[in-house]
C-alpha cells in the first residue's frame, strides 16, 4: 500500500516538473505541409497560419508596420473609442497586462480601431492619453475599412464589422490575441473575462521564456 | 383606572409596534434596493465605472468622490437617466468625455441605483426613494 502510494506521489512529481519545463503554447490557425529541401534532401515541414505584412497610422500619426513588431510578441484587439459596452471592459484587462510588461522591449500591444470613420489618429492619441498612456509600446491604429476588417477576420480570426442594427453600428468580438516573433498565433482570450487575462499573462510568460530563454 | 392603565399600556404598545416595523420596512427597502441596484449596475454601469468605482483613467470618472455625490446627489437621477457631458471636476481631476443615457431604467431602477453607488465606493448616503427621483427628474435641464 505505502508503495503504491509512494509511486503516485513520485509519479505526480515528475509530471509536475516536465509540465514546468516544457510547456508550449499551441500554434492555432490554419497549417499545411509543405515540401522543402534541406541539405539536399526534400523534407515535409509545416506551413503556420502567420500575420501578414501591414501598414497603418498610429497615434502619433507615424506610418508604422509589421517590421515593428518583429523580434517580438505582441497582444492584438479590435475596438473603437466611443464604444462603451466591452471597449472599457477589455481595455481595462489589457492595460493591466500592459503594466506588467511595461518598459520591456521584447513586448507590443496593438489595438486596432475598427471606427475608420471617426477614429482618426489624433483621436486614438487623445483616448491613449486618457488611459496613462506614453509612448509607444501600446499602439492604437488606423486603417482603411478594408485593411482592418480583412486582417480581423482572415488573420487574428476575430469578428468585426459594421452592423446597421446594432445601436453604434459597429460590432466586434473581444478577444485578445497573442502573437509570437513569427507572427503566429498562439493563444485567444476573452478580454472581457478576468480569469481568460490572467492566463493570458501566464500565456506570455510561457512564450517569452520559448522565445528568448530565462535570460530576462 | 385598571382600564385606563391597559389602554394607555396598549397605545404605547401599539406606537412603539408600529414605529418598530415602520423602521424595519425603510431598512427592508433600503437592503432591497441596494441588491438590485447593485445588479442593474452590474449591467448598466460597471463597464465604464468599474467593479470597484473607480473610473478607467480619465477616460470614466470614479464614484469614489463622495463630496461630489453628496453635492450633485438630486442630479444624479438627470445625470443617469439623461446622460452627462462637457467638463467636471471629480476628485480634482478634470473629465470631458460622454455618458450615453439610460432610457430604459425605470424611477425605481434609478432609485434602486443610486441607493447602491450613494452606499458604495466609500460613500454613504442612505436611502432614496423612487418619489425623490421623480421629483428630481423634473428638473433636469
Ligand atoms: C459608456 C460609459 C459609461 C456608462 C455605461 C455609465 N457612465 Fe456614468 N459617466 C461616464 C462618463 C464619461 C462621465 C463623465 C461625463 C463628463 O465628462 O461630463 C460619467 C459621469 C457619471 C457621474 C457623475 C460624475 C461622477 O463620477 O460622480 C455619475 C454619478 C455617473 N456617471 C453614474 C453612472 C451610473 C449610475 C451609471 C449606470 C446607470 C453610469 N454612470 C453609466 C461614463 C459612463
Amino acid at each position: 500500500m505505502k508503495k503504491v502510494l509512494f509511486i503516485a506521489l513520485l509519479g505526480l512529481i515528475l509530471k509536475s516538473c516536465t509540465n514546468t519545463s516544457e510547456e508550449k503554447l499551441p500554434i492555432l490557425g490554419e497549417r499545411e505541409p509543405i515540401e522543402k529541401t534541406v541539405d539536399g534532401k526534400v523534407v515535409i515541414d509545416t506551413l503556420y497560419q502567420s500575420i501578414p505584412a501591414f501598414s497603418y497610422f498610429n497615434q502619433d500619426s507615424i506610418l508604422i508596420s509589421d517590421k515593428d513588431f518583429d523580434n517580438k510578441i505582441y497582444v492584438s484587439d479590435f475596438f473603437f473609442t466611443s464604444c462603451n459596452t466591452i471597449c472599457p471592459i477589455m481595455h481595462r484587462n489589457m492595460l493591466n497586462v500592459y503594466n506588467k510588461y511595461k518598459g520591456d522591449s521584447k513586448v507590443k500591444f496593438l489595438s486596432h480601431t475598427i471606427d475608420i470613420k471617426y477614429d482618426l489618429p489624433s483621436r486614438l492619441k487623445k483616448y491613449a492619453t486618457k488611459l496613462g498612456l506614453e509612448g509607444n509600446q501600446w499602439e492604437f491604429v488606423h486603417g482603411s475599412r478594408d485593411s482592418i476588417f480583412n486582417i480581423a477576420a482572415k488573420s487574428y480570426l476575430v469578428a468585426a464589422y459594421e452592423d446597421n442594427t446594432d445601436p453604434q453600428g459597429l460590432v466586434h468580438q473581444g478577444w485578445f490575441i497573442l502573437v509570437d516573433t513569427k507572427k503566429r498565433i498562439r493563444g485567444a482570450y476573452d478580454g472581457t473575462k478576468e480569469d481568460q487575462v490572467k492566463q493570458l499573462m501566464l500565456d506570455m510568460d510561457i512564450l517569452l521564456k520559448e522565445e528568448f530563454g530565462d535570460a530576462k | 383606572m385598571r382600564n385606563s392603565l391597559i389602554y394607555t399600556v396598549l397605545l404605547a404598545l401599539g406606537i412603539g409596534v408600529s414605529v418598530q416595523s415602520c423602521q424595519d420596512e425603510n431598512s427592508l427597502d433600503y437592503k432591497r434596493y441596494y441588491v438590485n441596484g447593485k445588479r442593474i449596475y452590474e449591467k448598466s454601469c460597471q463597464s465604464c465605472h468599474g467593479a470597484d468605482g473607480k473610473g478607467l483613467g480619465t477616460l470614466y470618472p470614479p464614484l469614489t468622490d463622495t463630496t461630489y455625490l453628496k453635492l450633485n446627489k438630486n442630479q444624479l437621477s438627470c445625470i443617469i437617466r439623461n446622460g452627462q457631458q462637457g467638463e467636471i471636476k471629480i476628485n480634482n481631476i478634470t473629465y470631458d468625455e460622454i455618458m450615453p443615457g439610460n432610457e430604459t431604467l425605470a424611477d425605481i431602477d434609478i432609485a434602486q441605483v443610486i441607493v447602491y453607488i450613494t452606499n458604495s465606493f466609500g460613500n454613504k448616503q442612505g436611502f432614496y426613494d423612487t418619489e425623490a427621483v421623480t421629483s428630481d427628474l423634473k428638473t433636469c435641464k
